[in-house]
């Protein structure tokens, strides 16, 4: 016998229970996650180096988490600053995902860290989808990468808490149109807060030490338009003419913002990683 | 190219459901898939197909119902249809006070599965019959 079952589950509610879930578990303990997403070569490595140095100096327990596809060599740039820092080789996987940065957070994060910097994989398109219970994120886009860049790859700067520009020491040269790169950004995600940096120079050093630092106190986080859809949740089972059953299968509709609660079952998503 | 996460994940959830619901095959799976979402359909019919292999769904066609994305603005109560790029400031007033209506749907909608003849209800007679 056929039937048709209305499931409206979202795809990736898995995701978003796990990355839920960890939010919940890490700010018992006190810990915030950022997570930094950008295409490979726009200085989230260069402009971290410094954000956990100064963290150092002013006594801010802080860690990093870096993926990659392959070396190690952004940990052992990272771990110069003397924070505790982890290397997670994705073997190809484009993005990662919240029940993977669990099991790398277990039995290695400090237990009084107040900051995780988690450098997703350099890539605007696929970490975008995947919550990683952060409460923080920050897209990043060097001066070199093109005005249009927001607009190329909405989903990553729409989803945005924070925008950096990233290497302006160079940004005469490459002929950056930054009032173009706002008014895009704008266009995706009115209201995002965009700020200039240079980890060569040091300008704008601390300013992503200083958000996160708001942030893992409470203070309000942007809201991206894009990530305040609402789904209308429903729940029901049609069976064939002359079927009365009504099988409630389990359902959760709605992708909310990283932070927004979500209710989904707590079962680990199975994609591999 | 995260399609094959997502695919992956479609099957698990549908393999799931469809254990619980007693299926013995599951002919097709509906998605709705918003302009937001991030995903290219061919990308996912072609992961889909492989990651149904071996499980409950193989074979299953894959129906992906593409979702325009709209927003509002409250204050103008103006609608407007985002497009690729979208644009999420208000046509009218030029502010940020859009309100996402649709288009980031990521969602399975419904599934046509086959149910074992074991698993065959049979009708019970109303109290008028009996």
């Amino acid at each position: 016998m056929c039937r048709v079952v209305d499931l409206q589950q979202a795809v990736l509610a898995k995701n978003d229970t796990t990355a839920h879930h960890l939010r919940t578990e890490l700010a018992a303990r006190g810990t915030a996650v950022v997570n930094l997403l950008s295409s490979p070569g726009s200085g989230k490595t260069a402009l971290l180096e410094r954000e956990l140095v100064l963290a150092r100096e002013t006594g801010v327990p802080v860690a990093a988490l870096t993926a990659d596809l392959a070396t190690e060599n952004d940990a052992m740039r990272l771990a110069r600053s003397g924070a505790p820092v982890k290397q997670v080789l994705t073997d190809g996987l484009c993005h990662l995902e919240a029940r993977m940065l669990g099991g790398h957070l277990d039995g290695w994060l400090p237990e009084d860290t107040r900051l995780l910097f988690v450098e997703n994989v350099g890539n605007l398109v696929c970490p975008a989808s995947y919550d990683l219970g952060e409460t923080l994120r920050v897209v990043l886009a060097s001066v070199t990468e093109g005005e249009d860049k927001p607009l190329k790859y909405p989903t990553a700067f729409g989803l945005a808490h924070l925008v950096l520009v990233t290497k302006t020491d160079i940004a005469e040269a490459a002929a950056f149109d930054e009032d173009a790169f706002r008014a895009n950004v704008e266009q995706v995600n009115p209201g995002v807060e965009v700020l200039l940096t240079s980890a060569r120079r040091g300008d704008g050093v601390g300013a992503l030490l200083e958000r996160a630092l708001d942030a893992a106190n409470g203070a309000p986080v942007h809201r991206p338009v894009m990530a305040q859809q609402h789904h209308s949740t429903h729940t029901h089972t049609h069976a064939e003419p002359g079927e009365t059953s009504h099988d409630h299968l389990h359902t959760h509709a709605g992708r909310g913002e990283p932070g927004a609660a979500t209710d989904a079952s707590g079962a680990m998503a199975q994609t591999r990683g | 190219m995260h399609e094959m996460s997502i695919a992956m994940a479609v099957v698990g959830q549908v393999e799931e459901a469809a254990r619980a619901g007693g299926a013995v095959a599951v002919t097709s799976v509906r998605l709705q898939v918003g302009e937001l979402a991030g995903v290219v359909p061919d990308a996912l019919s072609f992961c889909f197909e492989l990651a149904c292999d071996g499980t409950v769904l193989e074979g299953a066609e894959l129906v992906v119902d593409s979702v325009r994305a709209t927003a509002r603005c409250a204050p103008c109560a103006d609608e407007w249809a985002v497009g690729m790029p979208p644009q999420l400031c208000c046509p009218l007033c030029g502010e940020a006070t859009a309100e996402l209506l649709s288009g980031r749907e990521l969602q399975i909608a419904d599934v046509h599965w086959d149910e074992g003849p074991a698993q065959r209800r049979t009708r019970e007679p109303i109290s008028e019959e009996r």
